[in-house]
């Protein structure tokens, strides 16, 4: 928790400058945007985050946020299957790549940045593929359906919660109490820390192993929906762009390390919503949006030496008491 | 009176406030061999790291051919004549023999590197230390005796006056042990200063003619010649007597309990190990550096899958080919490296205890804290573990207690056999001595116990019989009353049983 603090506090400033800066943050309409945001990236950030907690990386997730959110529409509007039908495919297009990548993973030992690089190419490709490059949407249909997304939970007098952010306190808790109260979360832990030795202590290091790409690629499937939900429409050129890099500097700047074996469900909350916050920032203060990765990078940059900066000082402060108590 | 070499004089260093040496003095003289002992946190390695300018001295004085020195940088050391081999490797894996030994002062014609005398010269210091290798081996494919070897060709070829080197056995066959001890002893002909330090006290009395105790950062006493033996340093060393130093007491085996029929490794195909484990007895696993030992252990408990043949505990069959069947069917394994595969180092002492039997819990998946709590309750003080707290990270734990985490955490699964490898490798003579305790414990308790050394004198201290491994393949069995460090010797090089015994 203590760790959390610091990307707290981040937010928190950056928060305050932006507000300071434009009248039109605190809107209600601009909060509600930046939750709903938040609660979206919020999800893909979790799924990634397992993958990392366990050492390894998924840079699919983009990707297959493009391919379901241009596979729902384009199955329920081009292709007229049922609701239901659509959506398991859908789920078990998402599960499938992950078992795929997991697979690949340990059975084979490619490592996880090749796999799923070419995740990130075959995906979008198939996607631009089945759809011809066209647009694909819901029009005016399926709005019980698309208020998943878009919908709005009274809350406070001229301000609702956008209903993305129920679904992500759900997938939150539940990823918090597999990590942390599970066994399966002590051992996604300990594969991170060393999988040599979690294979001495009879840790199923393969099952953890594909079990962490299933719930990235699955949750980026749960993202990829509510992502076209919400928008009504998905260009596959360009849906999804760049979220496997939005997600996964979420989980870095929530204390995620990409060494493995670290990382809590709450700080990549924070992390993910750090990054909309930041997007929002630079539409609403600047009028210039090219400079938005630029700032963006500087800003995860600065966050990730800050990080470690602090935590040499406190293993330096650590390292001296453990020798004082040694000499005790 | 010759002047000595390297005289240190009053060191004291002290880090983040804690000293470590208090005031120490040595001295090596020319021809000479000088033990440096004492437990782990006596401040061995960093008077050795002072004595090779890997570190400076906060106080004292250091004398070369007595004059006042200082010593500054490793490399002000070796163009002193002083050079140290580390306790842990310190080579290029990626890069071949030749150019590790040549690292940083290469050989060089007009700014390119003049292979053939790496290779020439690098080919002379291989053939001093016993190894016969080609000089463009790539240091990853040697073995880790190989690699130490390496690391001491590394130093002769400087042509160091004083050597200095820390456990430089720990990781050698007894093969390679005999190249090492030999050539020091050649070393001390030529007027080499020697600096040793080892843990193996056989070793030591066969070797030094003087020895330096050092006790929690001070001289704790000198021996020399015929002064130096076992109880004696271990006297000095514990700063008391200890009455005994192996615990064992012979055992009545019971009922068989792991039955290994016909099993094969990658390591050695073409032969296969028959053999047995009896309740409540300590069998002692012998053979040299590459005698397949770890990896029958590993098969055993199906890290690395056998080829062929079955395990069984209690009659029944092992699931073969995962460490949860092996742990299902009660077998554990204390592995051979601890820092790799014993522990995860960042985390806390009661996760690390707790991580092999968290699924034995009747919770449908779900940790226990209570349970969790209990085990560190129960493991600390039974094992004497020496730590901060139960979230302290194990790597800020001294080796012998980290051993102890292993083998706890491996308690904690109620095992039936008990496999251990190396188990008291860089441990010092205190946690050595509780880790045998836990082992007689354990074989009073009818658990059988299987444990592979590479310190004779452990075998011999501690088995109720030895089971010797050469080239795979099981020489021979030796009962307690049959043993002897040469009959183990003999059949760890080849001899057949009865020439083993027959002296």
């Amino acid at each position: 928790m203590k760790k959390n603090l610091g990307i707290l506090g981040l937010l928190i400033a950056v928060c305050i400058a932006t507000a300071l800066l434009s009248s039109s943050f605190l809107s209600a309409y601009n909060v509600e945007n930046v939750l709903r945001r938040s609660a979206l990236f919020g999800i893909l950030s979790i799924g990634v985050g397992f993958v990392i907690i366990t050492g390894g990386i998924d840079l699919s997730l983009g990707s297959v946020v493009c391919l379901v959110g241009c596979g729902l529409p384009w199955l329920l509007t081009v292709q007229h299957w049922p609701l239901p039908l659509s959506l398991v495919a859908v789920a078990a297009v998402s599960l499938g790549i992950g078992l795929c990548h997991g697979l690949l993973i340990t059975k084979l030992r490619i490592q996880p940045f090749i796999v799923t690089l070419c995740g990130l190419l075959l995906y979008r490709g198939i996607a631009r593929g089945f759809t011809a490059d066209q647009t694909v949407g819901f029009g005016n249909e399926f709005k019980p359906l698309r208020l998943l997304a878009t919908g709005k939970i009274p809350f406070l007098p001229g301000f609702d919660l956008p209903a993305p952010l129920l679904i992500v306190a759900v997938v939150a808790i539940l990823a918090a109490i597999f990590l942390n109260r599970t066994i399966f979360g002590r051992y996604l832990l300990a594969l991170g820390r060393n999988p040599q030795a979690a294979t001495y202590s009879g840790i199923p290091t393969q099952r953890m192993t594909i079990l962490a790409y299933v719930l990235s690629s699955g949750l980026a499937g749960l993202g990829g929906v509510l992502f076209v939900l919400d928008v009504n429409s998905a260009q596959p050129v360009d849906f999804g762009n760049f979220y496997e890099l939005y997600a996964i500097a979420a989980a870095v700047l929530g204390g995620c390390s990409l060494r493995g074996g670290e990382g809590s469900v709450v700080g990549i909350l924070i992390g993910a919503a750090l990054m909309q916050v930041l997007r929002n920032m630079i539409t609403l203060v600047t009028t210039r949006n090219n400079v938005e990765f630029a700032i963006i990078g500087a800003v995860i940059l600065l966050g990730v030496v800050a990080d470690e900066l602090t935590r040499r000082i406190a293993a330096r402060r650590r390292a001296a008491q453990v020798l004082q108590n040694a000499a005790a | 009176m010759t002047l000595p070499l390297l005289e240190a004089r009053r060191i004291s260093k002290s880090f983040a406030g804690v000293r470590a040496l208090k005031g120490v003095s040595l001295s090596v003289y020319p021809g000479e061999v000088l033990a440096v002992i004492g437990e782990n946190g006596a401040g061995k390695s960093t008077l050795m790291k002072i004595l090779a300018g890997v570190q400076t001295p906060d106080s004292g004085a250091l004398l070369l051919d007595g004059e006042p020195r200082t010593i500054g940088s490793v490399q002000e050391a070796l163009s002193l004549g002083i050079a140290l081999i580390h306790q842990e490797l310190n080579l290029a894996e990626t890069l071949d023999v030749g150019a590790n030994i040549f690292l940083g002062r290469e050989p060089h014609r007009y700014g390119w590197v003049d292979a053939r005398r790496v290779s020439r010269e690098a080919q002379v210091v291989l053939e001093r230390v016993g190894l016969h290798i080609d000089p463009s081996t790539l240091v990853g494919d040697l073995t880790i005796g190989q690699q130490q070897l390496v690391e001491i060709a590394k130093a002769l070829s400087v042509n160091a006056r004083v050597l200095i080197m820390d456990e430089p056995t720990s990781s050698l066959s007894d093969h390679e042990t005999k190249v090492l001890l030999k050539l020091i002893r050649e070393l001390r002909t030529k007027g080499v200063g020697i600096v040793y330090i080892s843990h193996r006290l056989g070793e030591v009395r066969g070797l030094a003619d003087r020895v330096e105790v050092l006790r929690d950062g001070e001289n704790a006493g000198r021996l020399a010649g015929t002064e130096i033996s076992h109880g004696s340093m271990v006297q000095l060393m514990v700063g008391r007597e200890l009455s005994q130093y192996y615990p064992h007491q012979p055992h009545h085996p019971g009922e068989v309990v792991l039955d290994v029929k016909s099993l094969r490794t990658r390591a050695h195909p073409g032969q296969s190990v028959d053999f047995q484990l009896r309740a409540g007895e300590i069998v002692g696993m012998a053979g040299l550096v590459g005698a397949g030992r770890s990896e029958l252990l590993e098969a055993i408990f199906g890290v690395v899958p056998a080829l062929h043949g079955t395990v069984s505990v209690c009659g029944k069959t092992v699931v073969p080919g995962s460490p949860r069947g092996a742990m299902d069917s009660g077998i554990a394994l204390v592995p051979e490296d601890r820092k790799h595969q014993g522990l995860f180092l960042e985390m806390g002492v009661r996760e690390n205890l707790s991580i092999a039997s968290l699924h034995q819990e009747q919770s449908a998946g779900f940790l226990n804290k209570q349970s969790e709590k209990a085990l560190c309750e129960e493991m600390i003080p039974a094992m004497r573990i020496k730590t901060a707290g139960v979230e302290q990270p194990v790597q800020f734990l001294s080796g012998g207690n980290q051993q102890k985490v292993v083998i706890g955490k491996w308690l904690a699964t109620r095992p039936r056999v008990f496999l251990l490898d190396e188990p008291t490798r860089g441990v010092d003579i205190g946690a050595k001595q509780e880790i045998y305790r836990l082992m007689e414990e354990l074989a009073a308790k009818g658990v059988a116990v299987l444990f592979v050394s590479s310190d004779l004198e452990e075998i011999l201290g501690m088995s109720d019989r030895v089971l010797v491994l050469h080239d795979g393949r099981l020489r021979g069995e030796l009962l307690r009353s049959e043993l002897s460090e040469e009959a183990v010797m003999r059949l760890a090089t080849g001899a057949n049983r009865e020439e083993a015994t027959a002296h």
